[in-house]
């Protein structure tokens, strides 16, 4: 228990020490701003890598280890890509709270300009997938019939018809896609996070990346019509059958009762 | 066996069903009947006035609704998609049709049977039951006259023809018996082969391109097809429910079994991608523990070592397809599978 | 009776018409007989109508869907206006069932209507089989109907699953790839039904069109016949009742057909097609358009069927993977095993009428139902049986519970199998003492009167609860029902002092009628005797 309360405190620890170093980056930044452009990009590569070290140390060393070489706790992170950073901890899974069969999804605890500074200091390990940029992962104008269809060949045995996850072996699952950005998805796909395979562009180029983004948000989005009306979790028989049961046959059995029922009779008078 | 039949002892009496001066005698004799109690309605004409309203009321709003029906079927487009809180985007006229619909027979409904609670009579009456069995007598004229029948017909005295009948009538429903063997083609061989035979590239299901085999990392899952079948291809279904492919990459030093690793390309792995419990397309892989499951069933395999069933209802491995390399590197079978795929089946051995 | 001035008055128009049709089909003698024939009211009655009516509803809009329905595996492009769809190739029947849901004005509602109406009518048939089951209603005379109504459900099933099959989405065609990998694990044969059944190999063109008449005709050809007959011994045995004063064996105590139960089961028939037309309007069931054609190389998780094939589905998952390879044939047991057990399942309660009858050696006709608790082994064998359904639909749905619940799939599994076995038996036990105990409960409101939860303090101090004597009728109806004594072996010497032989048969009846009748295992009702001992001697004391 003591263990894990101060493994906990780790995050609340970075917190503190994050501000700082947001403090520090801007007026180091104010510093070398005038520089030439080139220099500046190299600079603040440089720079973000230092910062993105000092972030890793306090929030993910403990597991990973000091040069992200990986521990019994976590595993090495050399060559897994600033890609798989930015999804693992824009989504909240990392920092891990505990172990189990799966790191579930969190609050976010860190900013985004602080995941880019931890992407750029595990890139910095070895090379792999590369965070993909806006034009990269954008579904927009992307063949969503197309999509549905890659999207059922690789995608649904697991995230389920429209991506409402479901379950893998022994507690694990596959989670649902509903608050998943196309970014995190485009992600997702490209690193393999976890127990999920990846789909590198050497089998599943960028464009089909693309159409099954367009295709997962098309149909599980906030404007996704239900024309049918409530979809019922979109989980297919067993949701369909729990509500035919429980308030289909409910309701008749209620209104039976009614028609059965014996009328009030009038006071012995 | 039955034929010793339980003597009538064990059965209970009957209840005494016992009138006036006997409820003295036996505390649990039934009292009959009770008495009819009016309700309020039938004392109270303002009561079943306002029961008479309702009625109306719940028939006009049926009518009001059918108007509603109607007017919602000419008004909405079948496109029309309108946000109603809290259900979402529905179909404007899947909801007002279905709830005009609804209410217009619901009140109906409703009408009748406040009517029958209210207004109609609610006095209990007892019909009599008679015996379903038919009186000795009846039963005695009906074997009598069934033995004059078959006297009549002499079918006892000349059983040639009761069983050049019986025969005639067993043999003729043999022709539609025969006729039912249109349905399909005979089983011979056909479980037994898939598509796949020597030097057939792997195609990507995603690309319609050859695999190579630096395509494939560690860690990935892809899918493939036999060069040559196109989804257009009028058997496209057939063929693919056979010779579909799930493709991985592991470390040869993490492959378990020997022969897997023999008919791998450097820890490419080619299995068949139905299951071999009833045929779903197994596809759930869990790139850490190289188990893939299952989802309609979840029979679980590992694919680390020989596709080897490590739970579930599934009775044997996954069948792997042995692959190499061709000449111009792209990833290509080296013959078919050794065993059939999909579901075991009797012939299967 | 006037009759000069009545045959010169011209008779009214109605009456004009009822002579014609009598003088054709006789319909006053069928009117004499049944337009004021007595229905007994309770709500448990009208189970049986919800499914009669949900039937006529999905008849009526599975009438309306074949307008628009192509039952045709060619395939097609899609061209239609549900967006994520366009140019997917599919069948025509997937295509087809797009257009009825986005391009036909209503279709998607009697869609829905239909299916929902689908599920309703095999959940009320269930829970009315339970009715029957639990108040012993199956007795002599109405096996037959029984079995007429075990049918309907049997049939139900395969009419509803060859009907969610015709949209060859990608779930539903999951389920026909179950079904014929399951066909194929039958011994001998299954290769062959498999390709007659199919046309061929898996999938082929015809399946669909073959589900299609065996969906629209053969089934409900059939169970329109079983409907009618059930109606017809329903009408015939005249309904049974309730014990209650004035109810006895040989009469039906309710309100006559017409106009009370005319109106109540009319109306009934417009309330359940209105509860099912809002429900349709407001909930989305079966949305094939986000499911996909079907595809053999394709695959969803959450792959279940319909609710009343999920026992089904859960004793093919729970199974273990068993299969016997001998003499170059193979034995798939781990898929017809639990083929067979869900025969044997169905078959269990189809049978049970026949051997309680042998049980209880009973020839007599039974009209007044039994309250569960006076008949406890029945009650218990009926409750186990319901809990071992409900374990294989946990078994059935197990991936859906493991990610709702957070729990893992592999220990949903072992629960659902052992629990198959250990759950019945545990049902069993409890509902027995639960029998038993609310048996004795009765025994003491009749000797003791009902508790009034007045308390009063007597002369001397003592405190007690003055309990209020039952009226005569609530005796009554609290002492109606009928014990069994349990069958003896008989003597094994007959009269002539020759030894008798024992059939196992018989060794085993006064077994089974022990466990039913025996010591302990049903609470002797209160005796006229006792009553009047404790009502006179104690002088109100309690």
């Amino acid at each position: 228990m003591k263990k894990l309360s101060a493994r906990r405190r780790h995050p609340l620890a970075a917190v503190v020490v994050l501000l700082l170093a947001l403090a520090a980056t801007g007026g180091l930044y104010a510093a070398f701003a005038p520089a030439s452009k080139a220099q500046a990009d190299e600079t603040a590569q440089s720079l973000a890598i230092e910062e993105g070290k000092k972030l890793y140390s306090v929030g993910c060393a403990s597991c990973h280890g000091t040069g992200g070489q990986g521990t019994t706790d976590g595993p090495s992170l050399v060559g897994v890509g600033s890609a798989a950073v930015d999804f693992q901890v824009a989504t909240g899974r990392m920092p891990a709270q505990q172990p189990g069969a799966q790191v579930p999804k969190k609050p976010v605890i860190y900013d985004q300009a602080q995941i880019d500074q931890l992407a750029a200091y595990v890139a910095s390990l070895g090379p792999g997938p590369v965070t993909p940029t806006e034009k990269q992962y954008n579904p927009e104008g992307a063949d969503i019939a197309r999509g549905g269809d890659l999207w059922r060949t690789n995608c649904a045995q697991c995230h389920n018809f429209t991506g409402e996850g479901g379950a893998l072996t022994k507690g694990k699952y596959a989670p649902s896609l509903e608050d998943s950005t196309p970014k995190q998805i485009y992600e997702a796909m490209q690193t393999g996070p976890q127990n999920m395979p990846s789909f590198p562009d050497t089998t599943m180029p960028e464009k089909e990346k693309k159409d099954i983004i367009a295709y997962v948000k098309s149909v599980n989005g906030d404007e996704t019509p239900t024309p049918g009306g409530f979809a019922l979790g979109g989980l297919g028989p067993v949701s369909e059958g729990l509500f035919g049961w429980i308030f289909g046959l409910g309701a008749l059995i209620a209104v039976a009762i009614w028609v059965a029922a014996h009328t009030a009779k009038a006071k012995k008078s | 066996m039955s034929s010793n039949e339980i003597s009538d002892k064990n059965l209970p009496h009957e209840q005494g069903s016992a009138h006036g001066t006997a409820v003295a005698e036996n505390p649990f004799a039934d009292p009959g009947l009770p008495p009819h109690k009016p309700r309020i309605q039938d004392v109270d004409e303002q009561a079943a006035k306002r029961s008479e309203r309702t009625v109306a009321l719940l028939f006009t709003v049926s009518m009001l609704a059918t108007i509603g029906f109607i007017a919602s079927f000419v008004i909405f487009p079948v496109d029309e998609i309108v946000y109603v809180w809290p259900i979402g985007h529905v179909s404007a006229t899947n909801l007002s049709l279905g709830l005009t619909l609804g209410v217009a027979l619901f009140c109906i409904g409703a009408g009748a049977v406040h009517w029958a609670r209210t207004l109609m009579s609610d006095e209990e009456f007892a019909d009599d039951r008679h015996a379903i069995e038919a009186a000795p007598e009846v039963k005695a004229k009906v074997m009598t006259d069934f033995a004059d029948g078959a006297r009549e017909s002499a079918i006892g005295r000349r059983p040639l023809i009761r069983n050049t009948m019986l025969g005639a009538l067993a043999m003729v429903p043999l022709s539609g018996v025969v006729l039912l063997r249109e349905l399909g083609p005979l089983p011979e061989k056909k479980l037994f082969h898939t598509s796949w035979k020597k030097g057939l590239q792997l195609i990507n299901m995603n690309t319609n391109e050859p695999l190579r085999p630096e395509d494939v990392v560690v860690g990935s899952l892809t899918f493939a097809k036999p060069e040559g079948l196109e989804e257009d291809d009028e058997d496209f279904n057939n063929k693919i429910a056979k010779d579909a492919l799930m493709i991985v990459r592991i470390q040869p030093q993490d492959i378990k079994d020997r022969r897997e690793l023999e008919w791998s390309h450097e820890g490419i792995v080619a299995f068949s991608k139905i299951c071999t419990h009833v045929g779903c397309p197994i596809s759930l892989y869990e790139q850490q523990t190289h188990h893939v499951l299952c989802p309609c069933h979840q029979s679980t395999f590992d694919l680390s070592d020989g596709a080897r069933v490590i739970f579930g209802p599934a009775g044997h491995p996954l069948p792997q397809l042995r692959i190499g390399v061709n000449g111009e590197g792209n990833l290509e079978a080296l013959g078919d599978f050794a065993e059939p795929v999909g579901p075991a089946f009797w012939e299967r051995g | 009776m006037s009759t000069t001035t009545d045959a010169k008055r011209k008779a009214p128009a109605g009456e004009r018409v009822a002579d014609w049709a009598d003088g054709r089909l006789g319909i006053y003698s069928l009117a004499k007989a049944n337009m004021r024939k007595i229905f007994p009211d309770h709500w448990s009655f009208m189970l049986g109508e919800i499914c009669l009516y949900s039937f006529i509803i999905i008849i009526l809009t599975g009438v309306y869907l074949t307008l628009f329905f192509h039952p045709s595996m060619n395939e097609v492009h899609y061209h239609g206006s549900y967006v994520p769809m366009q140019g997917i190739r599919m069948t025509e029947a997937y295509a087809s069932t797009l257009d009825i849901s986005f391009d036909v004005r209503g279709g998607l509602l009697i869609r829905q209507i239909h299916h929902w109406a689908a599920l309703i009518f095999i959940a009320g048939m269930f829970v009315h089989m339970m009715r029957v089951f639990f108040t012993g209603a199956f007795r002599k005379p109405r096996e037959i109907n029984w079995l007429f109504g075990f049918l309907l459900f049997a049939l139900g099933m395969f009419t509803g699953f060859t009907g969610y099959s015709l949209p060859d989405d990608l779930l539903s065609g999951t389920g026909v790839r179950f079904t014929q990998g399951a066909i194929l694990s039958v011994p001998i044969v299954g290769t062959y039904i498999s390709m007659f059944l199919f046309g061929g190999e898996f999938p082929g063109h015809d399946i669909i069109a073959r589900f299609y008449s065996i969906h629209i005709l053969l089934l409900p050809g059939i169970m329109l016949g079983l409907v009618v007959a059930h109606l017809i011994l329903v009408f015939y045995h005249k309904h049974t009742q309730f014990p209650g004063p004035g109810r006895t064996n040989k009469n039906v105590v309710g309100m006559p057909l017409l106009p009370v139960y005319m109106a109540k089961a009319g109306g009934f028939f417009f309330l359940v097609f209105g509860v099912i037309a809002v429900i349709a309007a407001l909930f989305t069931i079966n949305p094939i358009w986000a499911l996909g054609p079907y595809r053999p190389d394709q695959v969803s998780t959450g792959a279940q069927p319909d609710w009343y094939m999920g026992f089904a589905e859960g004793l093919v998952r729970v199974m273990p993977g068993w299969e016997i390879n001998l003499w170059g044939h193979t034995l798939v047991l781990g898929v017809f095993i639990p083929l067979v057990v869900f025969g044997l399942v169905l078959a269990a309660i189809a049978v049970y009428p026949f051997i309680e009858s042998w049980i209880t050696g009973d020839k007599r006709e039974h009209h007044i139902l039994d309250r569960p608790r006076n008949a406890p082994t029945r009650t218990a064998l009926g409750v186990a049986w319901v809990t071992s359904y409900m374990v294989m639909l946990i078994g059935g749905g197990n991936d859906i519970f493991a990610t709702h619940l957070h729990m893992s799939i592999n220990s949903i599994t072992w629960f659902v199998r052992i629990f198959y076995f250990v759950g019945p038996v545990i049902a069993f036990i409890v509902t027995k003492r639960i029998c038993m105990g609310l048996q004795r409960r009765d025994r003491d409101k009749v000797l003791h009167g009902r508790e009034s939860g007045i308390i009063k303090r007597l002369p001397h101090g003592e405190f007690v609860e003055i309990h209020e004597p039952l009226s005569q009728s609530q005796r009554y109806s609290l002492t109606a029902h009928e014990q069994y004594e349990p069958a003896e072996v008989g003597p094994a010497v007959d009269e002539n002092g020759v030894e008798r032989k024992l059939t196992r048969g018989e060794k085993l009846r006064a077994k089974l009628s022990k466990g039913y009748f025996g010591e302990g295992n049903q609470v002797p009702k209160a005796t006229a005797e006792e009553y009047r001992e404790i009502s006179s001697g104690h002088g109100g004391h309690h």
